[in-house]
């Protein structure tokens, strides 16, 4: 078990820069979520810490042993890939047998070890055929198990379940979390979903463009996301942005979650009502304002509303969400509205 | 989906007849150009091999199907047979792992590996003759350059005196190492395009696994490789069976009178065989040819399908 640590981090990739100064401490123990969309550079950080890749600047940590220099091998970390990179010619058995077969370990006792993991996984029936004979779920098991098999002091998981369906996945989610419990191991696990991250994590790294936007608990992201960027990724739908001027006379961008809207005849936002799904027990309301603002607001499963009416919004102002308009961070929650 | 009625069925003006008429009318084209090309030359070859004939085919008599085995069971025949079985030897296995080695090198990426690469790559677009021409002037004991290196003579004193093409206990590895060396842009062209297709996450999941370069080359790389290098053995060995252009031009099937380098293509179209000037021997000849490379072929194919289903 270990702590991560990333120390002022950069990596180029010729003139493209995938990761920007990144700080970022990762607890022993920690269930820490990279979450971000497509090229954030999440999964660079990830190789960085495998080993997979070479920093440009800064340093990376793992324990208290600085591994810029040190072979993926020799770091004692081990990685589930989005396609769970099993060897389509060895069995069931010899994948998860693999890492130890690679640092020496001899056939009777890895044969051992092998099987005592595919036991706790549920693999045991499995353990002669071949990868191509598995379905999805059992190959992310497998993927799994090669991975545990050696007792790495730090578990990195590239998108493990974006191949699973969506039951699956479910299920899956809670087996991981259940697995980090029992074994108390560090993970670092990158995922787009934000319903990995909001379930999953311990702590959740919000990233955007090759930089750390937020580090926090699951629910500190979500109830004060440090910026715009955060506030539209985590959350679904994405929170409510409204222009400068909009709803407050202020110089700054006002942010409101769907569930905080309200209707209220006396409420200071008109939008006309050009959506609704109904998802069973709620419904999500699209309307847009007179100036063109799409708005999305939650309403219980059985609220009366169809697509053209119109409706007046209201919310309490402890729900209001501040970000400087030049910037996109987000401001204190107690300044006074109309002071930019 | 399955289909609740036949194609036929489907098509307006039903009918069995009709269905073997559309038939013939489509295979009609490749049936021509099988038979003109294909089953006729085969079946007068067949033919011929059971006849003594002058050079032309022209004038023939008839000498019975127990000309086959006569042929077969002939000295030169059998002769041959072992020449081309021991040139096969010497160049299919050399040739594989000298492309495989070459490939695994130069697939790295390295700045200049493009350089490499098309050298390495460059005898595909080579042709036999000057292929051959190239090793004759490096070989050819009184001026060629390899032949006349100092060091190279004091080794093997075989490339002064007669001539590495000139000593019949090295003719032939001399005409394989041309050949080798002719085929191995093929080779390094095919398994450099096999190693690419093996996905990175194999090889990365591998070294985050805690495996050195030659482990994951043994356990990953290789495997993954095999269809690969079975498909370029397959070539190979049928490219042995049918050289006929280095021997031709390096050797002409000599040194004589061993015959050491005159194998069973040879011995059909070679300037000093002896079936030259008789087209039924040749034909009996060219037929067992075609029998030998009809059984290796059926027996690398049956090797590739048991890889294909154990999959």
């Amino acid at each position: 078990m270990a702590r991560v640590r990333l120390d002022s981090v950069s990596k180029h990739f010729g003139d493209v820069a995938a990761l920007v100064d990144v700080e970022l401490d990762i607890d022993d123990g920690d269930f820490m979520i990279l979450l971000g969309p497509s090229g954030c550079g999440k999964s660079t950080l990830l190789r960085l810490v495998a080993g997979l890749e070479v920093p440009t600047a800064g340093d990376v940590w793992i324990g208290d042993r600085r591994v810029n220099d040190v072979a993926a091998r020799e770091r004692n970390v081990a990685m589930v890939f989005q396609s769970y990179a099993l060897y389509p010619h060895k069995t069931v058995a010899a994948n998860i047998e693999f890492p130890l077969k690679a640092r020496g370990v001899d056939r009777v006792a890895r044969s051992a070890r092998a099987r005592e993991v595919a036991e706790t996984l549920g693999l045991s029936d499995l353990l002669d055929r071949r990868p191509a004979a598995l379905s999805g779920g059992q190959r992310q098991r497998v993927a799994l198990a090669r991975a545990m098999v050696r007792n790495p002091e730090v578990f990195l998981m590239d998108e493990p379940l974006s191949n699973l369906d969506a039951a699956l996945r479910s299920d899956t989610r809670a087996e991981l979390i259940a697995l980090q419990r029992r074994l108390g191991t560090t993970f670092v696990y990158v995922t787009h979903d934000q319903v990995e991250a909001m379930t999953m994590g311990s702590r959740v790294a919000v990233m955007a463009n090759g930089a750390l936007e937020q580090v926090g608990t699951p629910r500190e992201v979500y109830d004060t996301p440090a910026s715009v960027f955060v506030a539209r990724f985590v959350g679904s739908p994405p929170m409510n942005l409204l222009e400068p001027g909009r709803v407050e006379a202020s110089d700054h961008v006002v942010g409101l979650r769907a569930e905080h809207l309200r209707v209220d005849v006396d409420g200071p936002l008109e939008v006309t009502i050009t959506l609704v799904e109904h998802l069973g027990h709620e419904i999500l309301a699209t309307g847009i304002t007179d100036d063109g603002h799409h708005v999305v607001v939650r309403l219980d499963g059985d609220a009366a509303v169809v697509a053209g009416e119109r409706l007046r919004l209201g919310w309490d102002h402890h729900r209001v969400h501040r970000f400087d308009r030049h910037t996109g961070r987000r401001l204190p929650n107690d300044l006074p509205s109309g002071i930019a | 989906m399955t289909w609740k009625r036949s194609p036929s069925e489907l098509l307006p003006g039903t009918g069995r007849r009709r269905d073997v008429l559309l038939a013939g009318a489509l295979l009609a084209p490749s049936a021509a150009v099988l038979g003109v090309f294909v089953i006729y030359p085969l079946a007068r070859a067949i033919w011929l091999g059971r006849q003594r004939c002058d050079a032309l085919a022209q004038r023939c008599r008839p000498t019975g199907w127990r000309q086959y085995l006569d042929v077969a069971t002939s000295e030169e025949f059998t002769q041959a047979l072992l020449v081309t079985i021991k040139f096969a030897m010497l160049t299919v296995p050399s040739g594989v792992v000298l492309g495989l080695g070459l490939a695994v090198l130069a697939d790295r990426q390295l700045r200049g590996m493009a350089v490499f690469r098309t050298v390495f790559s460059s005898t595909i677009a080579t042709s036999v003759a000057v292929a051959s021409l190239m090793w004759l002037f490096l070989l050819q004991p009184s001026r060629g350059a390899l032949a006349n290196v100092g060091w190279i003579q004091d080794i093997f004193p075989v490339v002064k005196r007669p001539g590495l093409l000139n000593d019949p206990g090295t003719a032939l590895s001399a005409v394989a190492l041309s050949s080798v060396w002719a085929n191995l842009g093929f080779t390094f062209v095919v398994v450099t395009a096999g190693l690419q297709s093996i996905p990175r996450d194999l090889v990365e999941s591998a070294v985050v696994d805690g495996a050195r370069a030659w482990r994951r080359f043994v356990d990953v790389t290789l495997p993954l490789l095999a269809p690969t290098l079975v498909f370029v053995s397959v070539v190979l060995v049928a490219r042995a069976f049918q050289a006929y252009g280095e021997i031709d031009l390096l050797t002409a099937g000599g040194p004589q009178p061993q015959a050491s380098t005159t194998t069973l293509t040879y011995l059909v179209y070679g300037r000093s065989s002896l079936a030259r000037n008789d087209a039924g021997l040749q034909s009996a000849v060219a037929v067992w040819l075609f029998i030998v490379l009809l059984v290796i072929s059926v027996a690398q194919l049956w090797l590739l399908e048991r890889r294909a289903t154990r999959r």
